[in-house]
């Protein structure tokens, strides 16, 4: 199965109204060639899961300002003051989610789980409406998987079958979302031969790749 | 002489790095947290972890030698020591959660007596939102706040948070320019007080009752 595809092709797999989980950690390690080209093909209504919401002008962050987004998921925004902005004015439904549950919960949902129990959140907030589950005496909240349509994610080296290398702290998210959606698209920044790359070096397996887009380096 | 806000914030992570032990996982959050890497004793071997997937912060690098795959929580390029490692998220949280960092420094916007943290909201006006904050708190063996003691002379240390909680009774010590405070069972104690500081200047700048041993030594003299 032939997966390099051209980055038109792969924007065209992300549609109006889907939920799409984006890989990076405040622009380290995210998609930044399909987040350009997703700026220009205008795909609306669009769920976003991800850490966080960047900055303005990198990352994620510049789908927030062309207000892409009907819904946001994520563990921050502090670093992108237009997010903050469509919160506060309700233009922009903004769910947000402790890092290290958002990370369970996408593991969960490529994992086949139902969800996790996590210490997590007890006594603040993000209680409000989950169930309490007490195990050995101690109360955990019942945390549930999510899903996408489309994850979007970026590995350093990425070889023809799909096989991922990631790069230092680039790795973060995308390994979790490259399990958990319905389409994976992985951004290579090189793409290279089948068997280039150690396989003790490769954290995603080639099976959770759909397409592959870029490799210009 | 008054201190300057340089100062002030020296001072403060100064005397939290005198918390740190040899061999300690040890995070920091951002701002002022940050700084206390900079006073680890020497002799002591302190390991950094970084939420966003690393053990072994190193200095920030120079301009040559960015790489802009290797960043801190705070986005930030730094650089990694040698023996250190890089994991995803789920890995990195689960070495928060799961109790193998043996202290995390945290700002706040408020504390209190009970040992409540705020630090993610202030309903209508700013919301950053908890990032790592709230497995941090929950997971790390100790939580150590570092903060300047009040907010433009609005109390910070409090009988009771006002703000959304961060967690619930999971700090454990108070640092700031003026105090060091522990907190227990029954409530704070001052443990040291600042360099340019009297008991009678940390009772009035702090909206709890402070459990005051008669015994204090000042710190950061």
């Amino acid at each position: 199965m032939k997966k390099l595809i051209t980055m038109k092709e792969a924007v065209s797999k992300i549609q109006d109204g889907m939920t799409v989980m984006v890989g990076g950690f405040l622009g380290c390690g995210s998609p930044d060639k399909i987040i350009d080209a997703l700026v220009e093909s205008g795909a609306k209504d669009l769920t976003l899961i991800a850490n966080d919401t960047a900055f303005p002008d990198k990352g994620i962050g510049k789908l927030v300002v062309t207000k892409q987004f009907k819904k946001i998921i994520v563990s921050h925004i502090g670093t992108n003051p237009e997010t903050g902005r469509q919160m506060n004015a309700e233009e922009t439904e903004v769910e947000l989610v402790p890092q290290g549950t958002l990370a369970e919960r996408i593991r969960c949902g490529g994992f086949g789980l139902g969800g996790i129990l996590t210490p997590t959140g007890i006594g603040t907030e993000v209680e409000d409406e989950k169930q309490r589950i007490k195990v050995d005496g101690k109360i955990y909240l019942l945390e549930t998987p999510i899903k996408a349509d489309v994850a979007i994610i970026r590995g350093c080296k990425v070889d023809k079958k799909g096989n991922v290398y990631y790069s230092a702290t680039a790795r973060n998210f995308n390994p979790l979302m490259a399990m958990a959606a319905e389409t994976v698209i992985v951004e290579a920044v090189e793409i290279v031969e089948a068997g280039e790359l150690d396989p003790e070096c490769i954290v995603t397996p080639f099976t959770f790749v759909d397409y592959i887009v870029g490799g210009d380096k | 002489m008054a201190m300057d806000k340089k100062q002030v914030k020296e001072v403060i992570a100064k005397r939290v790095a005198l918390e740190l032990h040899d061999g300690d996982l040890v995070n920091l959050g951002i701002g002022l947290p940050t700084m206390v890497a900079n006073f680890i004793p020497e002799g002591t071997e302190v390991f950094f972890q970084s939420e966003n997937g690393l053990i072994g912060l190193g200095p920030a690098p120079s301009e040559e030698d960015i790489d802009w795959n290797l960043t801190n929580a705070g986005g930030m390029p730094v650089t990694l020591l040698p023996g250190g490692c890089y994991f995803d998220s789920a890995t990195s949280f689960g070495i928060i959660r799961g109790g193998h960092v043996a202290a995390t420094v945290l700002g706040a916007l408020q504390v209190d007596s009970k040992g409540n943290l705020a630090n993610w909201k202030i309903p209508g006006k700013m919301v950053p939102g908890m990032g790592g904050a709230m497995d941090l708190t929950v997971g790390a063996k100790r939580v150590i706040i570092a903060m300047v003691h009040t907010q433009k002379g609005a109390h910070k240390i409090l009988k009771e948070c006002t703000l959304p909680l961060t967690a619930k009774q999971q700090v454990n010590l108070i640092i700031t320019e003026m105090a060091v405070m522990e907190v227990t069972e029954k409530g704070l104690v001052l443990k040291e007080i600042g360099p340019e500081t009297t008991v009678e200047d940390v009772v009035a700048a702090t909206g709890a009752e402070l459990i005051i041993p008669e015994d204090i030594k000042h710190f950061g003299l």
